[in-house]
């Protein structure tokens, strides 16, 4: 397998909150193009692993290295200058400002112009179905308006790397499906993607790659089917008492 | 120089406890509500008014006076909580913030109109009376003052730590949504909790006045002071505020005995924007 | 939508009307009350970038109005510079505090109500400062002398004055004006609204949050200037006294913190409170007392401020 190098390596990253090894030696590779999945039980470390990715955490170990820069211990904003921007599980609207105004602060990341950002904001919202919303206070969202608020802003900042927390979570199957065949669109515009998320048969439907995590030590890594297959995986989700997801997906 | 430099020291541990009074309850209030009481300073100027009130007019001894006032600023606080600052701050930082501004500037403007801008102070028989302790000559009522500061602060910390509405006090402080499950009403705990921090100025007014002057502007004199002595301390510790009100005590003295009384004030403002830009922390932290 | 932008256009046009009225009139008393209204505009206005566009609520905002008093006062008193180079040096020191205090308090973390504190702080300790070096003057402060005559920007007509005071409103209104429509307005909404979120998306929040102060110092400080130079005194107590940063503060909350046209609401309702209680009783203390009172009713019934009234959205 003659590969080109990764757009994303991830080598060793590890992270404690006091006594606790949220990550421990995190290595992890995204090719340029595809969609990755960094799935593992709750408390498994995904969203603390993309917060270092992002800058938001500062690692006490490992690298980060991003279309071959060292990005390791970089401030978040500079990481999204350089392409990665990230999502966020919990959702993090501008609450006092409209949906549109929301998008927008994304698009300024590529566009000085105020109007010709404002244009790009509303576009990409009305791609989203967010149409209707655009000039609604982003307070006044459903929880599924808030998660696409958070991928439209995301995209509107043209990233390379697309970073995922749990965007499907608190969906319905009818907006899991929209949302799979969105982000299925997103990679083929060119985006690369890394994603952590509960809904098995999203991942499954959309990774190209998946990595395991859990108590924050990666314990497999794989092509979907080989991971659904994988004893010690679903011994993973057991453990944590996350069968009935599985079963779910 | 050391001639001049033990009495600063003593004279800064002296003022230092009734500073930690003033900052127990500011610290207080931090801990269980997470909000920062700027009316604080303008409530201690209350509290020391009330006592010169009841020295002028009743001939009360502030000494005498502490029990009474506690209880009335008690009483101050907890209506002012409920009625004014709950309400309009509606727990939102900068809602809370705002509220507590709006206060002290109507206390501050109410004192003006009430009392002039004239600093008035009392006449006690031992005003002027010193304590001879080895070389050093130490003023009897701010001896007094420390003593009544370490007596009440002991009775805060034996309270909070020994009875039930101490105990539920300091479990709305750690996790408002568990106590509420197990019956406890943190809306009511706010306001008792406000209430007792502004009793601890009571008290500390009483024990301030013979020894200080009084007038409108004392509050924005003394909010900064209790400000730098809890964040040195550590936002929401006890024994943070004892021992930061007493190294600001000392640091005061020391600032005004080397650096003259004109530059001398710097050194509280320095030292709370030193705390907060290396240490924000404080000495102890916050433990929640 | 569009109802409320017609308001907030018919209220812009009705405000710039007003500020036009006092040149027309011959009384030095009703220009001075209008000078004096429209320089509180001006520094609530220079507040209102910082505390709300900006959501850094400042306690201490008379550091940079003192300061720009102290550099123009000091420079032409003691270096015999023309008064109106105190103009860019004015901003200058006042830009430069405010880059410089919102780097390090920004950097460190400080945000909300620990921010409102150690600006207060920083305050508090420039006017020991003033009061205790000699080129201040220390406690004494700085005379100017008398020289009136454009050419060494003093003016005996108050109507000069007040074209001035006006000057700074209109500059300080167009500056919040540009943040409510351009990409570094956007931003500095976005730092103040969520943090996290905005630097996710690039927002370099300290340096945002730092360049607004720094836009509100400077500002700020230009007011500074105006006082020296038709008061011709400044001391410690009148450049960096709290009551100042509390007004400036005031102003900008009563009228509305974050809109374009609040602080202009917002200084009319304090003159208004000011001059009827002025003219009804003269214990000192009633109007600031009503201040501290109506912006609790404005905090807790009308969080928006007055500018609520009259345009549904405040962004106008
Ligand atoms: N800032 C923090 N301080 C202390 N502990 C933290 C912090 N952030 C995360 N943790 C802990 O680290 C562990 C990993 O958390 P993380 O949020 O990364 O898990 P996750 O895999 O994203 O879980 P979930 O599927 O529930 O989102 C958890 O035990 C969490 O409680
Ligand atoms: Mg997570």
């Amino acid at each position: 397998m003659a590969e080109a190098a990764p757009l994303l390596e991830v080598r060793g990253l590890a992270r404690r909150f006091g006594g606790l090894r949220a990550v421990r030696g995190l290595d992890l590779d995204v090719q340029a193009g595809t969609i990755v999945a960094l799935i593992g039980p709750n408390g498994a470390g995904k969203t603390t692993s993309f917060a270092m990715i992002a800058g938001f955490v500062r690692p006490d170990a490992g690298s980060v290295r991003f279309a071959g820069r060292d990005i390791t211990g970089w401030v978040p904003e500079r990481i999204a200058h350089a392409g990665i921007v990230r999502t966020f599980q919990i959702t993090q609207p501008f609450a006092g400002l409209s949906v549109a105004e929301n998008i927008r602060i994304g698009a300024f990341l590529r566009t000085r112009a105020p109007a010709a950002a404002m244009e790009q904001a509303r576009a990409l919202g009305s791609e989203l179905g967010l149409a209707a919303l655009l000039d609604r206070p982003a307070a006044a969202l459903t929880v599924a308006g808030r998660k696409r608020l958070e991928l439209a802003r995301a995209l509107a900042a043209g990233p390379r790397l697309l970073l995922l927390d749990e965007v499907m979570a608190g969906l319905t199957p009818t907006e899991v499906n929209d949302t799979v065949a969105l982000v299925r669109g997103v990679r083929d515009r060119g985006v690369t993607i890394l994603l952590t998320e509960h809904v098995m048969q999203a991942v499954m439907a959309l990774a190209d790659r998946i990595h395991v995590l859990a108590e924050g030590a990666l314990i497999a890594t794989g092509p979907p089917r080989q991971i659904a297959a994988d004893p010690r995986v679903v011994e993973a989700y057991l453990g944590a008492g996350a069968a009935a997801r599985l079963a779910d997906g | 120089m050391m001639a001049l430099l033990l009495p600063a020291l003593v004279g800064g541990v002296l003022t230092g406890g009734v500073y930690a009074l003033v900052a127990l309850g500011l610290t207080l209030i931090y801990g269980v509500l997470h909000i920062v009481n700027f009316a604080h300073g303008s409530l201690l100027m209350v509290a020391m008014f009330g006592a010169w009130l009841l020295a002028t007019r009743l001939g009360l001894d502030p000494l005498a006076a502490v029990p009474l006032m506690a209880g009335a600023m008690f009483a101050i606080g907890w209506g002012l909580y409920r009625f004014v600052i709950g309400p309009v701050g509606r727990g939102d930082d900068r809602g809370v913030l705002l509220a507590t501004l709006g206060v002290a500037v109507v206390l501050d403007n109410a004192a003006l109109i009430a009392f002039t801008g004239d600093s008035r102070s009392i006449e006690t028989p031992y005003a002027l009376q010193m304590v001879q302790a080895g070389p050093l000559l130490i003023p009897l009522a701010k001896l007094v003052a420390f003593a009544g500061a370490m007596l009440i602060a002991l009775l805060l910390w034996a309270f909070m730590a020994l009875t039930d509405t101490g105990r539920a006090i300091r479990a709305v402080a750690r996790e408002p949504e568990g106590a509420a499950l197990v019956g406890i009403r943190p809306a009511r705990i706010f306001a008792l909790a406000y209430g007792i921090g502004i009793a601890c100025l009571g008290a500390a007014g009483c024990l301030l006045l013979p020894s200080f002057y009084v007038s409108p502007q004392v509050g924005g004199m003394f909010v900064l002071v209790a400000f730098t002595v809890v964040v040195l301390g550590g936002m929401g510790s006890f024994p943070g505020a004892v021992v930061g009100a007493l190294l600001v005590g000392i640091t005061e003295n020391l600032g005004n005995l080397y650096l003259g009384e004109s530059l001398g004030p710097i050194c509280v403002p320095l030292l709370f924007i030193a705390v907060l830009l290396v240490r924000p922390t404080g000495l102890f932290g916050a433990v929640r | 939508m569009t109802g409320a932008a017609a308001r907030t256009r018919a209220l812009a046009l009705a405000l710039a009307v007003l500020t036009l009225l006092p040149f027309a009139s011959h009384s030095q008393f009703f220009v001075n009350l209008a000078m004096l209204t429209a320089i509180s505009a001006a520094l609530g206005q220079a507040w209102n970038i910082a505390g709300g566009f900006g959501g850094l609520t400042s306690f201490g905002h008379a550091a940079f109005f003192g300061l720009g008093a102290y550099a123009d006062a000091i420079l032409q008193t003691r270096y015999g510079l023309n008064p109106w180079l105190g103009l860019p040096a004015a901003a200058a020191f006042g830009g430069g505090a405010g880059w410089l205090i919102g780097t390090a308090t920004f950097r460190a973390g400080l945000r909300g109500s620990y921010f409102a504190l150690v600006t207060l702080a920083f305050a508090q300790a420039f006017g020991v400062l003033a009061n205790s070096l000699d080129i201040t003057g220390g406690g004494s402060g700085i005379l100017v002398a008398l020289h009136p005559g454009a050419g060494r920007f003093q003016f005996t007509d108050r109507r000069a004055g007040y074209a001035l005071a006006v000057a700074l409103l209109a500059l300080a209104t167009l500056a919040a004006w540009r943040l409510s429509v351009g990409r570094f307005g956007a931003h500095l909404l976005a730092v103040r609204e969520n943090e996290d979120a905005a630097r996710a998306l690039g927002v370099p929040a300290v340096r945002v949050k730092s360049a607004a102060l720094a836009l509100s110092g400077a500002l700020t400080a230009l007011g500074g200037v105006l006082y020296v130079q038709s008061y011709l005194y400044i001391d410690p107590g009148i450049a960096f006294s709290a009551e100042r940063s509390v007004e400036m503060l005031l102003v900008a909350m009563i009228g509305g913190a974050g809109t374009v046209l609040g602080p202009l609401l917002g200084a009319l309702v304090v003159h208004a409170i000011a001059d009827t209680t002025r003219s009804l009783i003269t214990t000192p203390g009633v109007a600031p007392m009503l201040y501290g009172v109506v912006l609790l009713l404005i905090i807790g019934l009308l969080p928006g401020g007055v500018v609520r009234i009259a345009a549904v959205r405040g962004d106008g």
